[in-house]
């Protein structure tokens, strides 16, 4: 709690209008995340970079198994056992993954919060919603009286159209939707500075979904929360994210201005992901050939070389640079540096497993 | 809150309604055990005592024996309705009357059976899941494995040969020590609560001390049972998702466990306390038998000894009404503890 | 003790047996498998339970070459064997009050135990997965009153069941082995019914089995084949634990005194009974013998089911958590600023790029999810 103090006056400062230059929030850099399993380590994470700013958005997509949740756990410390974190997190002066099980408990509900996928499992089952309440506000504010839990705890819920009324009902009282708008009041009752919403509304339907947006889309402008929003929706990043970045297998591959991103892919990851979600509603179906791949023993140099439709003989010898374009976007491609590699480097990759990409 | 008790009366309505079937099943399959088995409860009854042809047969008419046996079976039923579970052939007595008058020692029984098996499991059942795969898990588990293996007299011999007859701490067998309890008098017919009426705590702590041995052993049976189950409720309960998101809010580890953990692992107990009824029965006949204790269990046991088909039939009876209706109590305080179950 | 382990082994789903044409003994390999796998608490469990179960039955089969006298023999060449003497000389155990040989009384002991076991599980193996199909086979009032039936009989207390089942069949001829062995299964038939009604039930509703009865397959076949391999799962636990509770089942008859009679075989249960007199006179031997074999036998089947079912439920098994160490970054992360906007570099078979429109500001492309596909932009996807 003493951190959590500490932490308002630097970096909460800038506004919406200069947010480039504001002091991020949290900045991670070569975070990697690995869990131990039967097949040996598996790179869950490997080397992400990024920084989210006061106020802003992270949209954070990619493939299903691509690292996501994992990235968003290991902010926060939440990984099963055996799993280990290396690298840098910055959070208010202090390196995340230095910190002691104990100062991450700590950090985590005022500083930090995390929004789950599945809201209906995620409330006790045996504990009214006002005590779920009591609990987080009791063990982050010690001092706070039943009163003020109490008007703090409505207030939240009043924010995401949760009647006072309800405020004693058990949990399997509420609906999905509802019992999500609950999950997020308990996140954003203790005002963390930085929040993870993993898929926040893709176990809901789709009116649910405008709203919890539209919901977290208030909260930046209210409090001035970071948010990373990890979605495979491509329209919400569009609509809701101030900033993406594209995952693919354990990297970020490319990150940027959202508008950008979208307007301007450079990667031939994300082109192929949203010809991929586009041509839905458009020119039939495309998917991106193959699958992606084993993170327990991912292929050497880029890792999408196997899938890429543009892949070079470098690409599979060597890991690409990460490219920071002059739209401000970064990149993690050979494409863009030519000039890096030789002119056999350049030759198109002629392996089997490009014949797959053909048929697409 | 009210639409709360409407759902939970409807549910108290259906648990009740179901009951039903199960009893008539239960009192039918006793009826056919003990009245379609080969023997014959008069003559049975009589020992090696020669009867002639003409008394036995008079006997039987009024025992009513000649009759069909549908007929003895509708009899049986209408009898079971009334609370009359007949009159012993040996004794002389009503079954109810006996029942009444033994009945007590074994509810005394079980129940510290009972608390000695939760006060130990549940404990033991915590840690071993909190620290799963620890030495502690491992001795924990093994520790319900094998007495759940060792039969009730087994460790009954054992242990009054060493607490009993060696150091002496408790003594051998009985409820009480001879005599001390006889001017007091029968108000619920379960003698310690009745020593407590009247403020005879000599009596009481006479009791208290005579059943520590017994419970104990009867408790070591179904101990395995809890600790298992406790264990495996808390492992499943702390990867549950709510854990997690508890974790999420940086509620303490300590309380993640005890908030989180234990007391949803907690609330299936309950169910198993009820399937452990049954065994609870069963083993308090051995126990009983082993220490001598004064209950429904030894009382059975010499029914059969003399044969006594009716007093057997009765007491069956009202060991299989208490399992239907215990049963049915436990689902019953299981809707109140946990909202979900009404639904 | 006849309530099951309640993490027992569930049946599993269609998807455990997806090959259903393939050879019992793959199925039965494959299901064992993880046996010689087992680790930990698991492997420990099994293998003392393997080795004092294996012990068990040697000792049972062999009881005539190994026990030095017949079980009810109180004298030996015409000498009478001393009364309550000591072990040690002539009785290695010690002798009884009824001049019996403790040792020989035991080793018989095991026998008998044995005997019964084996006609319980298999009386009740029997019966319980006959009914188990038919109920689950046939469903209708019969279902529904086989299932009342049963659960009512899981409900009783298993002693008393069995308590009143021998006092029912005492009068049976084959003497007091069947008598015993019949008491028992009617406590154990319930829980191969359930087991195998359930699958049976499953079988039906699942839909490879209507795809075959469609082609004209014999659908009992099929259920036959697929009840198999899932019971093939669950019974093993449910048979070791059972036998385990047999033997102590049959051993508290003994002690009650409605088992088996001291004439017609040993029996454990009854023996201890009969010693406990000795005991306070300090005479160790009569009891501590059979009261020794009774718990270990009932531990060694114990031992056999807990272990298995660890080895044959996944989810409970022993985790092995496996910790990973982040190597060292072997090659510093590299971050190339460029100045220009590269081209579009031509892919393999695709046409040359289109020169690039920078348009960032790309009217609505923050307004709705399908912004983005008319602002991508991307030359390639325009070629096709
Ligand atoms: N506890 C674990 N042990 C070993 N490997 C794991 C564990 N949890 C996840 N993984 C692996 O790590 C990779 C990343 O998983 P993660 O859940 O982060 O993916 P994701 O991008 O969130 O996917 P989704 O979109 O489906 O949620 C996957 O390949 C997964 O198999
Ligand atoms: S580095 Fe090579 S393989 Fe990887 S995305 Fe770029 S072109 Fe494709
Ligand atoms: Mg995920």
């Amino acid at each position: 709690m003493t951190t959590a103090n500490g932490t308002d006056s630097t970096t909460r400062t800038g506004s919406g209008t200069s947010r480039d230059t504001t002091a991020p929030v949290l900045a991670a850099r070569d975070l990697r995340v690995w869990y131990g399993s039967e097949r040996g380590p598996v790179a869950a994470v490997d080397g992400v970079t990024f920084d989210v700013r006061p106020g802003e958005t992270l949209g954070l997509v990619g493939e299903s198994g691509c690292g996501k949740s994992t990235l968003g756990r290991g902010v926060l410390g939440l990984l099963p056992p055996g799993a280990a974190v290396d690298g840098e997190v910055r959070f208010a002066g202090k390196n995340l993954v230095d910190l002691s099980a104990r100062q991450l408990q700590q950090l985590r509900g005022p500083e930090l919060g995390l929004i789950f996928q599945e809201p209906m499992t995620r409330l006790n089952p045996l504990m009214r919603v006002s005590e779920h309440f009591e609990e987080a506000l009791r063990t982050h504010n010690g001092d706070l009286t039943k009163d003020e839990i109490r008007t703090r705890a409505l207030d939240a819920l009043r924010g995401m159209g949760i009647p006072a009324s309800r405020y004693e009902s058990f949990p399997h009282e509420f609906s999905g939707g509802m019992r999500q708008r609950i999950m997020i009041a308990l996140a954003l009752v203790l005002r963390p500075a930085f929040v993870v919403a993993d898929e926040p509304t893709t176990a809901l339907d789709v009116l649910v979904e405008a709203q919890i947006i539209q919901i977290l889309a208030d909260l930046r402008r209210n409090f001035d929360t970071a948010l990373v929003l990890i979605t495979h929706n491509l329209g919400i990043v569009a609509e809701a994210c101030d900033r993406v970045a594209v995952m693919y297998a354990g990297h970020i591959v490319e990150q940027g201005d959202a508008r950008e991103v979208f307007a301007n892919p450079q990667h031939p990851y994300t082109q192929a992901l949203m010809r991929s979600t586009i041509s839905l509603s458009t020119t039939g179906l495309h998917y991106i050939p193959g699958s992606p791949p084993d993170l327990a023993h991912p292929p050497a140099g880029c890792r999408f070389h196997p899938r890429c439709p543009k892949a070079m003989k470098v690409c599979a010898q060597e890991a690409p640079p990460e490219v920071l374009l002059p739209n401000g976007t970064r990149n993690t491609c050979w494409l863009p540096v030519p000039d890096m590699t030789t002119a056999d480097g350049r030759r198109p990759l002629e392996v089997e497993e490009i014949s797959v990409a053909d048929e697409a | 809150m009210s639409m709360k008790s409407g759902s939970l009366g409807r549910y108290i309505a259906m648990r009740v309604a179901l009951a039903i079937p199960m009893i008539f099943v239960l009192l039918t399959l006793v009826f056919v055990m003990l009245r379609v088995a080969p023997g014959d409860p008069i003559s049975a009854s009589s020992g090696g005592a020669k009867m002639s042809q003409e008394k036995i047969d008079e006997l039987r008419a009024a025992a009513g024996y000649d009759r069909p046996l549908i007929v003895q079976y509708g009899d049986y039923l209408a009898d079971v309705v009334r609370f009359d579970f007949g009159t012993s052939v040996s004794t002389n007595q009503q079954v109810s009357d006996v029942i009444l008058e033994k009945g007590g020692a074994t509810v005394t029984l079980a129940t510290g059976g009972l608390v000695f098996a939760l006060l130990l499991g549940i404990p033991v059942g915590l840690l071993a899941g909190r620290f799963r795969d620890s030495a502690f898990d491992v001795f924990a588990r093994l520790f319900g494995i094998i007495t759940y293996a060792a039969p009730v007299f087994v460790v009954g011999l054992l242990a009054q040969q060493l607490f009993a007859t060696k150091l002496g701490w408790f003594p051998l067998e009985g409820e009480t020590d001879p005599l001390i309890a006889n001017d007091i008098p029968a108000t619920t017919h379960i003698l310690i609560l009745d020593a407590i009426w009247v403020n005879d705590w000599e009596v009481v702590w006479n009791v208290l001390w005579h059943l520590i041995l017994p419970a104990a052993t009867l408790g070591l049976l179904i101990v395995g049972v809890f600790i298992r189950m406790v264990r495996v409720n808390l492992i499943q309960t702390l990867r549950g998702d709510y854990v997690e998101a508890a974790r999420a809010r940086g509620i303490r580890e300590r309380d993640v466990v005890v908030k989180h953990g234990f007391r949803n692992a907690l609330v299936p107990v309950i169910t198993v306390i009820g399937l452990q009824v049954a065994l609870l029965l069963g083993g308090s006949v051995l126990t009983e038998k082993t220490f001598n204790w004064p209950g429904l269990g030894k009382q059975l046991i010499e029914f059969l000894n003399s044969r006594d088909y009716v007093a057997v039939q009765g007491l069956v009876t009202f060991i299989a009404l208490v399992v239907v209706v215990i049963s049915m109590l436990i689902d019953i305080i299981n809707a109140l503890i946990d909202p979900r179950v009404r639904y | 003790m006849a309530n099951l382990p309640t993490e027992l082994v569930a049946p599993t789903g269609p998807a455990g047996t997806a090959a259903p044409k393939r050879a019992g003994r793959g199925r039965l390999r494959r299901t064992f498998a993880p046996i010689l796998e087992a680790h930990g608490l698991a492997r420990f469990m099994l293998w003392t339970g393997i080795a004092i179960t294996g012990f068990f039955v040697v000792i049972a089969v062999f009881a005539p070459w190994i026990a030095p006298y017949g079980y009810d023999a109180y004298e030996s060449g015409g000498e009478r064997f001393p009364k309550q003497e000591s072990p040690g000389g002539d009785h290695l155990f010690g002798t009884t009050v009824q001049n019996f040989d403790v040792l020989s009384r035991v080793v018989w002991g095991a026998r008998t135990a044995l005997e019964v076991m084996v006609l319980a599980v298999v009386f009740s193996l029997f019966i319980g997965v006959l009914l188990g199909l038919l109920s689950g086979y046939f469903g209708g009032w019969l279902d529904r009153i086989l299932v009342l039936v049963m659960d009512t009989l899981f409900a009783f207390p298993y002693l008393l069941l069995a308590i009143v089942a021998a006092f029912m069949f005492s009068d049976v001829p084959g003497g007091g082995i069947v008598t015993a062995a019949l008491a028992i299964t009617v406590v154990y038939i319930p829980q191969y019914f359930r087991v195998v009604r359930a699958s049976t039930l499953s079988a039906r509703e699942a839909t490879y089995v209507e795809a075959a009865r469609a082609m004209g397959a014999k659908p009992r076949t099929i259920i036959g084949r697929y009840v198999f391999s899932n019971v093939i799962q669950s019974v093993p636990v449910i048979t070791t634990l059972n036998a385990a509770d047999a033997i102590a089942t049959l051993a508290g008859l003994g002690f009650l005194g409605f088992g088996i009679q001291p004439t017609e075989a040993a029996e454990w249960g009854y023996d201890l009974q009969r010693a406990i007199p000795d005991l306070g006179a300090d005479m160790w031997w009569t009891a501590t013998f059979p009261g020794v074999a009774i718990v270990l036998a009932i531990l060694g089947f114990t031992l056999v089911g807990e272990g298995l079912n660890d080895v044959l439920n996944p989810s409970m098994r022993k985790r092995r958590i496996r910790t990973v160490v982040i190597p060292p970054i072997a090659k510093p992360r590299q971050v190339v600023t460029v100045a220009a906007m590269p081209a579009a570099v031509p892919a393999q078979g695709e046409a040359p790029a289109v020169e690039q429109t920078e348009d960032p500001a790309t009217p609505g492309a923050s307004e709705t999810g399908d912004a983005p596909a008319s602002a991508t932009g991307e030359p390639q996807e325009e070629g096709k």
